[in-house]
């Protein structure tokens, strides 16, 4: 079954994480990106501007209601959960906070797993607490690839560490092989 | 795909409390009314949806319950204060020149944009010419909007965005300090009329000048979004404001053309003749 989209988590430490993997990938890369990045609820998202520059993908702010494309980089707005309708496009919410975040990583994963069961992939990056590990089993249980960055390749261990503690059938792989672990989830 | 089983149930769920409560949630957006729906199964103590649904039709009391998590939600005062400092600054000089004020505030939730802009009023010495209208569709969520309560510890967060927000007074002058408990001076609410009311199902309210609702529109569907929009654009008189949520846009709508952009980073709108 083809991948329709990949959810990557990340928070402390996730950025740099981040900056090794997204701006690897090629232009004509044919799946949605779906990232959630732990950051302060501060309206300018200067993290978009960041990737914007180094990737290939175009990368962009989710909108409320957007349907989801192809080799776009979607990012989640500070303050808001981000989510995944049935039907391929992107929600937001304001509800109240899921692991002291908005936007929380389980919210994402939750969601898109729901949305797209097999044809997903999930990544958990580099983070200081235990978001994503619910959403990385859910992504499991329904059929999708369940995949965390190697904690010894992690600055902070404990994100990916909770991820596999919930979800031990998912791939450690360390940092410098995401992107071609990525490639390779296509064929899959 | 599909519709798996808990989808169905949802369906369903939301089916019943249509046709015996008259609240409608059947054209929310899916993924954020599941999560809440999961949310309420799970702190309720059902195995499923379907138990959910059996007790909300057969026991009154799982009614409100639910509501609370189908509704409800925990805001700021002055969140997002540059949207309240655009009120300020642009929209306050083009409201001085109404001799009397009507506000809208739909969805008020527990009060905290409600009492947020009575404060601005105040400040702006607008609060005396000004009657506010506070509806929710959630009657404990209405309550509390009219006791003016908030928890203490919250009011850091509250006056360092009263403060950004371009206030010029200070936030405690408003609320007296009762052990856990901020208490909100009751002459705030004076002029403030709770009710109940629907986006979904009732109508338009009537020579508004401003309508604030914000982060409600992303809980609708594109039809629920535009009925609200339309309602809004009834509402309002012309040259009336309108401000939503800083993630929600009325390009969507087939309202859209009713409104022009008025202070476009903080989606303020203003109605304008057609």
């Amino acid at each position: 079954m083809n991948l329709e989209a990949i959810v990557i988590g990340a928070s402390a430490g996730g950025v740099h994480a981040l900056l090794q993997v997204l701006p690897a990938l090629p232009a004509d890369f044919p799946v949605a990106i779906l990232v959630v990045v732990h950051v302060p609820p501060r309206r300018d998202n200067a993290l978009v501007a960041l990737l914007a520059e180094r990737c290939r993908l175009p990368v962009k702010e989710a909108e409320d209601k957007e349907p989801m494309v192809p080799a776009t980089i979607y990012m989640g707005p500070p303050d808001y959960h981000l989510l995944v309708e049935n039907d391929g496009t992107l929600a937001l919410s304001s509800d109240e906070t899921i692991n002291h975040s908005r936007p929380a990583i389980d919210v994402l994963f939750e969601s898109a797993a729901d949305a797209f069961g097999a044809r997903l992939a999930g990544i958990i990056m580099s983070g200081a607490n235990h978001d994503g590990a619910i959403g990385l089993r859910a992504v499991y249980d329904a059929g999708g690839q369940a995949i965390v960055q190697a904690p010894a390749t992690a600055e902070v261990a404990c994100m990916p560490e909770a991820a596999l503690a919930a979800c031990p059938a998912a791939r450690a792989i360390n940092l410098e092989d995401m992107p071609s672990a990525l490639k390779e989830m296509l064929d899959r | 795909m599909t519709e798996s089983i808990e989808d169905i149930e949802i369906r369903l769920l939301l089916d019943a409390v249509y046709h015996h409560y008259h609240y409608d949630f059947r054209n929310y957006a899916q993924a954020s009314i599941k999560r809440r729906l999961l949310q309420a199964r799970a702190q309720c103590g059902f195995d499923s949806i379907s138990e959910l649904q059996s007790a909300v039709l057969h026991d009154d009391t799982m009614l409100p319950r639910l509501l609370n998590f189908l509704t409800v939600q925990v805001s700021e005062m002055f969140r997002d204060p540059a949207y309240f400092r655009a009120l300020r600054e642009k929209v306050v000089p083009h409201l001085r020149t109404y001799p009397s004020l009507k506000v809208w505030i739909a969805g008020c939730s527990h009060g905290e944009e409600l009492y947020s802009l009575a404060i601005l009023f105040e400040e702006e010495g607008l609060a005396d010419r000004t009657i506010f209208y506070a509806t929710d569709i959630n009657p404990s969520a209405l309550r509390s909007a009219q006791a003016g309560i908030f928890p203490l510890d919250r009011i850091q967060l509250f006056t360092e965005n009263h403060r950004l927000s371009g206030g010029h007074s200070s936030l405690s002058k408003y609320y007296t300090a009762d052990y856990d408990r901020a208490v909100f001076d009751t002459s705030l609410r004076d002029r403030a009329v709770f009710s109940d009311h629907s986006l979904v199902t009732d109508s338009a309210f009537g020579e508004m000048h401003l309508v604030s609702c914000r982060n409600v529109l992303i809980y609708f569907n594109r039809d629920l979004q535009d009925r609200a929009v339309g309602l809004f654009g009834e509402s309002l008189v012309r040259g009336g404001f309108l401000g939503v949520g800083s993630k929600e846009s009325l390009r969507f709508s087939s309202h859209a053309d009713l409104f022009a952009e008025f202070v476009r980073e903080e989606r303020i709108y203003r109605r304008i003749a057609q």
